[in-house]
């Protein structure tokens, strides 16, 4: 069954290496894994096991030394600065563990930011899509409230609609829980779960096991190698989590 | 992005950080405020020559003793009293080309009408003096041929003189005698007024006698200190100078070769001659405004570097989420010359201003359109030169470390 969805992702053998000094350092020592549509994937590891790195490569933020990294059918490896940037701009959506919003700028203003870099996009185009974006991560009601009005919980999901504007081939979050209570990372959790269902690919890197339960795909790295790569058989549901957290209690 | 979303995101930026975009504009601002004044002062001046310059007549030709000074060396006396009565009368019958001629001789002096004096010059003239420039009388009237052959003791008066001597500038002075350094002068006519020229001289503030009077009984000179002659007209300047210095050369007796012991300036050669000089001024002045802008050009790089990194955060975002380089210059690039252009603008604002208060205080200033285009661009290209480097540096980063940074 597997094999017949559309492949997203396909690594073949990449490393990454740095020149630190007269040292290197192989932050990937040979990655080969294929996700396809529909994914929810967790990538964890230690500090030091090269999932940021890892995280770069997907992201297209940066190329491998060697191998080969596929994004949606583009090879990515020999592209040029500013064409990885198109890339990411029409594949890939970030969502980072300090949401990385526009200061002094509305909920609208910071979705529409990706469509800003895409001609294609009227204004008025842009402003519909974004507001169609916001409602989908239940923030339909605060279009106009700047990021410094806003909780950890509506900056992340309005780094999320963000993320979704572009209609993306790929969702990347770094971390994106690691700034939230229990509560709020439960219901973000609820949330990408909901994206999950419909169809959406995500990768969540994070080093938190927990998160890894209530995604589709485990992948463990360690010092630069896959250590583990297995289905989960059994994904809990974060909208009973959240229900079982104990009910806040207001004093 | 296009230039309108640009736009917004520039203002923003700017806008958020209003009194340090206005600080670094401070440059620009004055600068450009310096240029619009300088350059508008200028040309008032300019103007205001020209003006009074085509009121004493175009078609004036002045005839000055002396050949043609060249870096300054200062001839010997002598060759200062070239021009005789006998150049006078050959020009007077032999030209076709000059309709009025009038030698000059002046004395300052003091004149006195009772307990009343003040100081003034007297022009020793011929009738056709008035003519020449464009004079009119506005009592009485000219002293006549008849006042030339005799000597006579008459005089035409300006109005300030009769302001003066009778304390109304009004007054009916014609048949009063006053007295010109003990020598009792006849006013026959009072000038009409002519006001202060660009220089800041009074022209009223003149006596006009018969050249034979002053030459006689005040100079006790035989020579001219100028002739004064119009041109039939303005497009004849040329010819009519070519006349005179035939006839000159022929009186003086002057080989083949040698240089004019005269020298004869048209209307249209003051005026080059007054222009130049103003455009010398003008230009020391722009290369001291043009070094202004450059030292504030570089204030704004700097407040452009400083922005750079503080958004580093935000120019990783930027690029995360698909921005190339080139959005990320030109985005930069453009909060930079808007920055500049904003500072050019106030600037432009501030000259007018500037410029109004010296037309104010009687400097004649008028702002030349051409010099306000010129600062737009200059500012714009400003923002350009100076905003190039840290665009780049922008446009640069790693998104990675970019992100990254805190």
């Amino acid at each position: 069954m597997t094999d017949e969805r559309k492949v997203v992702i396909e690594l073949q053998n990449v490393r990454r290496e740095f020149h630190v000094g007269s040292e290197v350092v192989k932050a990937l020592r040979g990655v080969s894994f294929k996700i396809h549509e529909g994914e929810f994937v967790t990538i964890m590891g230690t500090s030091g096991s090269g999932k940021s790195t890892l995280l770069n490569q997907l992201g297209c933020l940066d190329t491998p030394t060697s191998g080969e990294y596929i994004l949606d059918g583009v090879p990515v490896r020999k592209m040029r600065r500013s064409e990885r940037a198109i890339l990411r701009n029409r594949k890939i959506g970030f969502i980072f563990q300090n949401y990385n919003l526009l200061a002094k700028t509305t909920a609208v203003e910071n979705v529409e930011l990706p469509l800003m870099y895409n001609r294609e996009y009227s204004a008025r185009q842009r402003r519909q899509a974004a507001i169609e974006a916001l409602k989908a991560v239940g923030l339909g009601d605060r279009l106009e409230h700047k990021s410094n009005q806003m909780s950890g919980g509506q900056m992340q999901r309005v780094a999320i609609a963000r993320a979704l504007v572009n209609n993306p081939a790929v969702i990347l979050a770094d971390e994106a829980t690691g700034n939230l209570d229990t509560r709020t990372s439960f219901e973000i959790l609820v949330l990408f779960q909901e994206l999950h269902r419909q169809g959406r690919t995500i990768i969540f890197v994070t080093h938190n096991p927990e998160i890894a339960q209530y995604s589709s795909r485990n992948i463990t790295l360690r010092d630069g190698k896959i250590r583990e790569d297995v289905e989960n058989m059994n994904i809990l549901n974060a909208a009973e989590a959240l229900a079982a957290l104990p009910k806040q209690q207001d004093d | 992005m296009n230039l309108t979303n640009l736009m917004k995101v520039a203002i923003t930026a700017i806008m958020s950080n209003k009194s340090r975009t206005l600080l670094s504009t401070l440059g620009i601002i004055i600068g450009v405020a310096a240029v619009i004044t300088m350059m508008a002062i200028g040309q008032g001046s300019k103007d205001s020559i020209r003006k009074e310059l085509s009121k004493m007549g175009t078609n004036l030709l002045t005839i000055r003793p002396g050949g043609e000074m060249r870096g300054g060396v200062r001839l010997d006396p002598s060759a200062m009293q070239t021009l005789k009565m006998a150049d006078y009368e050959a020009l007077q019958n032999e030209t076709k080309l000059i309709t009025n001629i009038s030698p000059e001789v002046n004395a300052a002096g003091q004149v006195i009408y009772g307990a009343q004096n003040t100081n003034t010059t007297v022009y020793g003239e011929s009738p056709e003096y008035l003519d020449i420039k464009l004079w009119e009388i506005k009592d009485g009237e000219c002293f006549t041929e008849e006042d030339i052959k005799k000597s006579a003791k008459v005089c035409v008066v300006g109005t300030t003189i009769v302001e003066e001597l009778f304390g109304d500038k009004n007054f009916d002075a014609v048949g009063k005698t006053i007295r010109f350094k003990s020598i009792p002068f006849r006013i026959v006519g009072i000038l009409k007024s002519k006001g202060y020229n660009s220089w800041g001289m009074d022209q009223d503030n003149v006596m006009i006698a018969p050249y034979t009077t002053v030459m006689k009984r005040i100079a006790a000179q035989t020579y001219f200190s100028s002739i004064n002659v119009s041109a039939v007209k303005e497009e004849l300047s040329d010819e009519a100078i070519e006349e005179l210095t035939a006839i000159l050369r022929r009186n003086h007796k002057i080989k083949e070769g040698d240089d004019d012991d005269f020298t004869i300036r048209s209307q249209q050669e003051m005026m080059e001659t007054m222009s130049s000089t103003m455009t010398t001024l003008q230009t020391v002045l722009v290369v001291a405004a043009a070094f202004s802008l450059l030292v504030a050009g570089i204030g704004i790089m700097n407040i452009m570097l400083v922005s750079v990194t503080e958004r580093t955060k935000e120019i990783g975002l930027r690029m995360s989420v698909g921005a190339r380089g080139i959005d990320i210059s030109r985005q930069f690039l453009l909060e930079s010359v808007m920055i500049s252009l904003s500072g050019g603008f106030i600037g432009i604002g501030l000259g007018y201003l500037l410029s109004w208060g010296a037309n104010a205080i009687g400097f004649p200033a008028t702002v030349p359109l051409w010099s306000v285009l010129v600062s737009f661009g200059v500012c714009a290209l400003i923002g350009l030169m100076f905003g190039y480097i840290p665009a780049h540096k922008a446009a640069t980063m790693d998104p990675i470390e970019a992100l990254r940074y805190e």
